[in-house]
């Protein structure tokens, strides 16, 4: 008996302790948004960060982004081939490309790569101090650090995504038509008639800011939200990462169930 | 519906009579104008442990004032109030005569333009060299041309004995002159009194003897007050006008440095002589070796 109230307390606890993190991370959510003013006066700083969030994450997601095209290039003329159909490949890889992978796996990319960074950076800091003296030093670190970082994260995704999918639809033709003899014609005059503006491509849009407003809050917050020391910094980092990637899926299955779900 | 109690107010407690006769003990009467930092009643938990309970005690204006006490007793805590950065469960906090925990963050703010801190590490920001670091402050806070804040940074580096190392990144100091830039950039603004955390905690003698010289050098040549927390009791002796030793959530001695090192106090006599053995145990509490070790014994003898 006393084994399952155990059982219940702690289940309790950690209710609660997930509840109040929750509420800690939208109070820091408002205060992130609250300094979007006083960066506008300061557009520098996040200048600095998009080239510490976007420009720093640009060789990872180029060369993910050309060799997942590749991929696409191999499977899809693998599979529509025995249809007769290849010359549907350049929609087929397009449409996967804006649609889902593209949003999808830059953010994932983008989770590994500039999430972590900025979490551990917050995170350290926290644990120098850094924080605590520009506080002390009547600046508000919210404004001054994360606001920045937030923002650079939330504008870079859909600029990484869209660079993602045209290297992704250029690696698709290296392929297939460069490999695999499709006619280059047929390739990228079927993607122009296909894919359709609304439907796929500002839709992907959507997806990717979606995905950099997540990922960036998460990781802006596990930074700032983690124990000041060596430990804290790393499962913070960990936690980020893990996070975001069960974020981003869950949210992708939600936003094309909300567009595509017709 | 019960009628609501008004508030228990600390600072009834703050108006009763202490007995140290220096300096200022509260009474009911405004602040006397030496007394720059005013704690009245002061309580502050974590989770359920009690760090501080209702303590009181003044900063002197213009003096050298040392927090001393053991690691753990919540001295760079008692900072953090003091700096507006924690609040309290209980009790004031008045610096300069405003009450710190009931400022706006505007107000909070341009008090804290007034403090300086010197945190432990230093809390240098690790992408900018130790120019940009002292010079921080006048830009986030001053309109200054650049020819002038160029100016003033070198003269603030030249006290500290650093204007040398201007162009070097934080990565590149040694952990005295990290202290020294973070002494540099925390008087960046001429402030009026400054906070030192633990500021010779792992330094070699040379950069100890720098660091004693300069807090007392600037407090006096500045005009500024000084409150240093520190358990490196000769160091904070040397330099201090005025001493308290805090030790279990309590202030237990206060006092010119004479006074306290020559204090009848068992606890203050263990800490101020560094003896392994007295009020606070050299064993953490635990049962008896015998249990531990002999388990059938310790049952048997129970």
């Amino acid at each position: 008996m006393n084994a399952v109230l155990d059982w219940l307390a702690a289940l309790g606890r950690a209710g609660l302790g997930a509840l109040e993190r929750l509420g800690r991370g939208h109070l820091l959510l408002l205060g992130i948004l609250a300094g979007l003013g006083p960066l506008a006066r300061r557009p520098g700083l996040l200048l600095q960060q998009m080239n510490s969030v976007g420009v720093r994450s640009v060789l990872i997601i180029a060369v993910s982004g050309i060799f997942v095209g590749m991929v696409l290039g191999l499977q899809g003329h693998y599979i529509l081939s025995r249809f007769g159909a290849e010359a549907t490949l350049g929609v087929m890889v397009a449409a996967s490309l804006v649609r889902e992978l593209g949003p999808v796996v830059t953010a994932l990319l983008f989770a590994g790569r500039a999430g972590s960074a900025l979490t551990a950076e917050i995170g350290l800091m926290k644990a120098t101090e850094q924080l605590s003296g520009l506080e002390m030093m009547a600046v508000n670190p919210v404004y001054r650090v994360l606001t920045p970082r937030f923002l650079a994260g939330f504008l870079s995704m859909p600029l990484l995504a869209a660079m993602f999918s045209a290297l992704g639809v250029w690696g698709g033709w290296f392929v297939g038509v460069g490999l695999l003899g499709v006619d280059d014609g047929t390739y990228w005059s079927q993607m122009q008639a296909k894919i359709d503006l609304h439907e796929d491509i500002q839709n992907g849009v959507v997806k990717s800011l979606v995905f950099g407003f997540v990922c960036s809050w998460i990781a802006i917050f596990q930074g700032y939200d983690c124990v000041p020391t060596s430990e804290g910094v790393s499962r913070a980092t960990t936690k980020t990462v893990v996070h975001s990637a069960l974020a981003v899926l869950g949210l992708d299955f939600v936003l094309t169930a909300l567009m595509f779900g017709k | 519906m019960a009628p609501k109690r008004p508030p228990k107010r600390p600072a009834a407690r703050a108006a009763a009579p202490a007995a140290a006769p220096a300096p200022a003990r509260p009474t009911a009467r405004p602040a006397p104008p030496d007394v720059l930092v005013r704690v009245r009643g002061l309580s502050f938990h974590r989770g359920r442990r009690a760090i501080f309970d209702r303590i009181d005690l003044d900063i002197p204006r213009g003096m050298v004032t040392a927090i001393m006490g053991p690691s753990g007793t919540g001295k760079t805590t008692l900072l953090k109030l003091i700096g507006g950065q924690l609040r309290p469960s209980a009790g004031t906090v008045a610096v300069d005569g405003k009450d710190i925990h009931a400022l706006r963050t505007g107000e909070l703010y341009a008090l804290r333009k007034r403090m300086g801190m010197l945190f432990q590490t230093g809390a240098l920001l690790t992408d900018l060299d130790v120019f940009e670091n002292v010079a921080y402050p006048l830009r986030e806070h001053t309109k200054l041309s650049e020819s002038m804040i160029r100016k003033l940074v070198l003269l603030k580096l030249e006290a500290v004995g650093l204007r040398g190392a201007r162009d070097l990144m934080p990565s590149e100091l040694s952990g005295g002159m990290a202290r020294r830039v973070a002494l540099a950039r925390a008087i960046a603004l001429d402030p009026m009194m400054i906070m030192y955390d633990e500021p010779f905690t792992g330094q070699d003698p040379i950069s100890m003897g720098v660091l004693v010289q300069l807090i007392r050098r600037l407090n006096d040549a500045a005009h500024l007050t000084s409150v240093v927390v520190s358990h490196d009791v000769a160091e904070t002796a040397a330099i201090a006008d005025y001493v308290y030793v805090i030790a279990d959530g309590r202030v237990i001695d206060r006092g010119p440095p004479a006074k306290v090192q020559a204090s009848g106090s068992a606890w203050t006599r263990q800490f101020m002589q560094g003896l392994p053995d007295g009020p606070v145990p050299f064993h953490y509490p635990a049962p008896s070796l015998a249990t531990d070790l002999l388990p059938a014994w310790g049952a048997a003898a129970a």
